[in-house]
């Protein structure tokens, strides 16, 4: 060989100006555009669209969903899926205001958060110590669960009064600018989870669970730990999203939040985040959130039917695996 | 460089069965001090449970591995790196989408000092990047910056990245198990060149390898293995590639000294 010793790996050629598909590969630039596209449609075709009135309103509707969006996101970042996650949720606010009586506030909400990082360790054992697929092993406890808080309630609901189960539901703000405080623990989520997940060892542990298993084991990485640790953090954000549900409607219903689940995939898909692992962030999630929050409102706004909304929120998750997908082979 | 005759890592009368089978069969193994060893052998010859036994992977039933003339037991791969071995593995082992400075620091990662590193865990991303980039450049591989996504690199700089992850925390022994297989013409010879920068360093390279032109181009001996032994150790100077090639298949028998370990 005559390969000289001196230069052995240079840099890849610097990217011609003129290649412009560099941009559309940033994992936030699809999102963003889409987010931004959504708000400048619905603004001129609704004018109460753009008011303070409305933005606080998208943003109370988004606070369940993208909360446990943000929870959703890590575990697909894991390369798994959580199916159970909006039942787990539904369940805490039943036990919050069936326990709230006899415990008291304080009380409820511990029982509730017992309650959901339980469920979340079983689907977090059976995940990574018995190696199970996680779409079935959450589809398992989502059927379970689901159930389970039919039993409890006696298929009844339970209005909630407690102020501190409600405490998610007061509103603050200066002048017009009025939201909930529902809406400021949705961003302290996703603050929190934002450090976690960029600026501490566990965080890269869970990048690298789903994005290189082979090679997070050889460095030393403990998979099974990294795995239980994100299934429990599910439980504990449930429990969050609960506890901000009854401050939006103050009311514990078994059939209320059925569409949850798919919701929050929803969200993280369409924020780029990859559902094959390893790929993706909770800010993509917070966008996709949004995108699903204002489409829904803007379209109720312009007098579009329930229904296709559903429709157009369908395509627009379709249209995001597609733009992963080329993303991925560009990439390779 | 190094004294070459002192013994860094050795091996005597390894054995490991699975059931019926036999993958190490009393096998003998010595690296000394600043070599390039290469392992080679058929498919299904034992190297590669050969060099798990030496890299923790494998736990033998009988026989005993010595580091320095000290007897030493692997039971996880964590021990052997604890003991400053290092394994860089065929199928590129980084995280696509994280930087180059985490996958570096992978399973290591340094954390901030004080309030930010202890109670909110924080790492030290300054430190973790320059660190990198000075193992990268002692190296001679060339980024830009150690925030680049390791996705958004070639095949080579990638197995760079592998080799520099262990270079940088392996202080005795680097075990290099077929390296170029995912790899082109070019990029193979990229990381040819590592494994000479890294004997440089005086660092002692044990390479696994299928490739026979890769191994005599920078092998310093040739440990050939054979139906889960040592067969012979060659001189790369003195043999050809075609002996060597008959070696392993058996077609060739060994000198009494290539027998007994080589020179």
């Amino acid at each position: 060989m005559t390969t000289t010793t001196t230069d052995s790996i240079s840099p890849a050629p610097p990217r011609s100006h003129r290649d412009w598909t560099w941009v559309a590969r940033q994992p936030l630039v699809g999102p963003l555009a889409a987010l931004i596209l959504a708000v400048i449609v619905f603004s001129i075709g609704s004018p109460r669209f753009l008011t303070p009135y409305n933005l606080s309103l998208i943003g109370q509707q988004s606070i369940v969903i993208g909360i446990l969006a943000v929870a959703q996101t890590i575990v697909i970042l894991t390369a798994g899926i959580d199916l159970s996650i909006g039942a787990i949720a539904v369940l805490g606010t039943i036990v919050m205001a069936k326990t709230v009586e006899s415990a008291g506030g304080v009380g409820a909400l511990l029982i509730a958060l017992v309650v959901c990082v339980a469920i979340g360790a079983v689907n977090g054992s059976l995940v990574s110590f018995l190696r199970l697929p996680p779409f079935i092993v959450t589809l398992g406890t989502f059927t379970a669960v689901a159930a389970a808080s039919q039993l409890y309630a006696g298929s009844a609901t339970y209005p909630v009064t407690s102020p501190l189960l409600t405490f998610f539901g007061q509103d603050f703000g200066v002048g017009a600018w009025r939201t909930t405080l529902g809406v400021g623990v949705l961003v302290i989520v996703y603050i929190v989870c934002f450090y976690v997940l960029r600026q501490t060892a566990g965080g890269q542990h869970v990048y690298a669970v789903g994005g290189n298993p082979t090679a997070a084991r050889f460095t030393g990485i403990k998979i099974n730990r990294t795995l239980l640790m994100v299934y429990i953090m599910t439980g504990v954000i449930a429990m969050i999203a609960a506890w901000a549900a009854l401050g939006r409607i103050p009311n514990a219903d078994p059939n209320a939040y059925q569409t949850a689940n798919l919701d929050t995939i929803t969200a993280v898909v369409i924020g780029g985040t990859s559902l094959f692992g390893g790929r993706g962030s909770v800010v993509g999630t917070l966008i996709g959130t949004l995108i699903v929050g204002v489409l829904r409102n803007g379209l109720t706004l312009i007098g579009v039917d329930n229904l296709y909304q559903n429709i157009a929120t369908g395509v627009l998750v379709i249209l995001a695996v597609a733009f992963d997908q080329i993303a991925r082979r560009r990439t390779q | 460089m190094t004294n070459l005759e002192t013994v860094v890592l050795e091996a005597h009368n390894l054995v490991k069965r699975y059931g019926s089978v036999t993958a190490i069969n009393g096998a003998e193994f010595e690296l000394r001090a600043g070599e390039v060893l290469a392992v080679i052998g058929d498919n299904g010859a034992g190297k590669s449970s050969l060099i798990k036994a030496l890299s923790g992977a494998l736990v033998p039933d009988s026989g005993e591995i010595k580091m320095d003339g000290e007897t030493v037991r692997f039971k996880t791969t964590l021990d052997a790196r604890h003991r400053g071995i290092e394994t860089v593995y065929q199928d590129l082992a980084v995280i696509p989408a994280l930087d180059i400075a985490s996958n570096v620091f992978l399973g290591r990662e340094v954390r901030k000092k004080g309030f930010m590193g202890t109670v909110l865990r924080q790492l030290d991303k300054p430190h973790m990047r320059s660190e990198s980039m000075r193992h990268l450049s002692d190296l001679k591989i060339g980024v830009k910056s150690a925030t680049q996504a390791v996705e958004t690199l070639s095949g080579g700089q990638r197995q760079g990245v592998a080799v520099v992850r262990s270079a940088a925390f392996g202080k005795r022994v680097i075990i290099m198990d077929e390296p170029t297989a995912a790899l082109g013409v070019k990029e193979s010879g990229m990381v040819m060149d590592l494994i000479r920068q890294i004997r440089e360093r005086g660092l002692p390279v044990i390479l696994i390898s299928h490739d026979m032109p890769h191994v005599f181009e920078v092998a310093d001996r040739i440990h050939v293995h054979r139906l889960g032994k040592r067969a012979a150790v060659v001189d790369p100077k003195v043999r050809s590639m075609a002996e060597v090639v008959a070696l392993m298949t058996g077609a060739l028998e060994p000198t009494e000294e290539e027998r007994g370990g080589g020179a």
